[in-house]
């Protein structure tokens, strides 16, 4: 029989060491149910907001205008799947392909929102986001978001996602798509071209500060700490 | 090449065996390598009998061991070795550094050990934290094989300009002692940790073979005693 090699010692004490202090775990809840416990904090929020908007007008406007609620159902659609497909990444085994799932979702955000632009070039007297109003939105999706994103990360990283960027910036774009949707409270204008552009950049710049930020924190790698 | 006992029985003499689990398939019997279970983890062909019965038994010491049964735990982890060798070695990783993704794998494994839900495959779970790591790993090689180059006669013939600067001398004499003895408050372990390392800077695996101690548990002293005298020197400035 061969003697151990320095290798197979270490390994075993290794073993032992990781062995010596082990306490019972309690078991990570399905990410079905996670992503359901933060929904509910951003369903919290929109009853809130819904508090303090003026509702009818939202109701004026999804009245006058039915592709707002595609645009609408798009990015809570969005929020939903790609806060479903975060808490799938922060499993150890899971598949990079889980990050495509809020992508159709994204593509019918998206593809609305768009066609809110053409009414405004086709359609006389729409009002149209100006430039102040704009950056007001630029505020409240990043403004939003960073709470939202923050309570996701702190979620997540009760997991252990072995591919830290990913699950981040999945997470920044279910944050920022939440945020976007909520902001249809305070949103009173069609989405004209430099409207569209300035969420897009907001939701941009949320998804690479995640990745940049929140990618180490969600980081497990061993070799980081030395 | 190991070859496991497939009806191999629990501490407790229990062996639960979930039928709907693998489809219908009855308790196995015979034996399989785990290189050959890893194997077929990974290309996702239908588990054998023997591939089901060695996953269900690895499943059920896991379940043992969240519950914080350490014997469990240790027959675990060792019934994993060869599974983890098996698929860093698929992934090409040199020969060299096989034994790095095993340390990285078993940290992993307790790292994460909540995140397993037994009524999924233990050997795919395992197989796939496997895979991810050997690819960290060759990433993190490759990047250093592109920006450093093993040349210890240029190392030792470069001139160091700063070194003719007497004051500087001076300088590093105080900083030395100053560090030496913030070092020497250092609990035994974490200062071994520090001389070998960073001041004889010894390899990683060199350091585990002159101490006897466990790869994961120098990283662990040496990210303390750092974290330490970081702590202290800032306390003197």
């Amino acid at each position: 029989m061969n003697a151990p090699s320095n290798a197979d010692s270490a390994h075993e004490l290794l073993i032992r060491d990781l062995s010596a202090d082990l306490t019972p775990v309690r078991r990570l809840r399905p990410p079905s149910v996670r992503t359901f416990s933060w929904l509910v904090i951003v369903a919290a929020t929109a009853v809130i907001l819904a508090m303090i908007a003026d509702l009818s007008a939202l109701g004026h406007r999804l009245a006058a205008a039915p592709d707002v609620w595609l645009a609408v159902t798009g990015s809570a659609l969005t929020a939903i799947l790609a806060a479903f497909a975060a808490f799938q990444l922060s499993l150890p085994d899971a598949r990079r392909a889980w990050a495509l799932l809020p992508v159709p979702a994204t593509l019918l955000w998206i593809v609305a929102s768009g066609f809110g632009c053409l009414r405004v070039w086709f359609v006389p007297g729409t009002h149209a986001a100006d430039l102040s109003e704009a950056r007001d939105c630029l505020i409240f999706i990043i403004g939003l978001s960073v709470p939202l994103s923050a309570l996701l990360v702190i979620m997540l990283r009760r997991g252990c996602p072995l591919q830290p960027g990913l699950t981040a910036a999945t997470a920044g774009l279910a944050a920022a798509a939440a945020a976007a949707t909520l902001l249809n409270f305070f949103h009173p204008f069609d989405a004209a071209a430099t409207d569209l552009a300035v969420h897009v950049l907001a939701v941009s710049l949320v998804i690479a500060g995640n990745s940049a930020l929140s990618g180490r924190l969600l980081s497990t790698n061993f070799y980081a700490a030395t | 090449m190991t070859t496991i006992p497939v009806d191999f029985p629990l501490k407790d003499g229990i062996f639960r065996f979930d039928p709907a689990y693998w489809h219908g398939r009855r308790s196995p019997s015979g034996s399989i390598t785990d290189t050959e279970i890893a194997k077929r983890a990974m290309t996702k062909a239908v588990p054998d009998v023997a591939i089901a019965g060695a996953d269900h038994r690895r499943s059920a010491l896991m379940a043992a061991a969240q519950a914080g049964d350490s014997a469990a735990y240790q027959m675990l982890l060792r019934d994993c070795i060869p599974v983890i060798k098996g698929v860093a070695r698929r992934r090409r990783v040199d020969a060299d550094r096989i034994d790095d993704v095993v340390q990285d794998v078993l940290l992993t494994i307790h790292r994460a050990r909540h995140t397993y839900d037994p009524s999924r495959s233990f050997t795919a779970w395992l197989c796939v934290i496997a895979e991810r790591r050997s690819i960290d790993l060759l990433r993190r090689t490759r990047r250093v094989d592109m920006r450093e180059v093993h040349a210890p006669l240029a190392f030792e013939s470069h001139a160091d300009d700063e070194a003719a600067d007497p004051s500087r001398g001076l300088a590093q004499a105080d900083a030395t002692s100053t560090v030496a003895r913030a070092l020497a408050t250092l609990p035994a372990r974490q200062r071994e940790a520090v001389q070998l390392f960073v001041l004889e800077e010894r390899s990683l695996a060199d350091t585990s073979a002159l101490t006897r101690r466990t790869r994961g548990s120098l990283k662990v002293n040496l990210h303390r005693a750092l974290k330490a005298l970081r702590s202290k020197m800032e306390f003197r400035e």
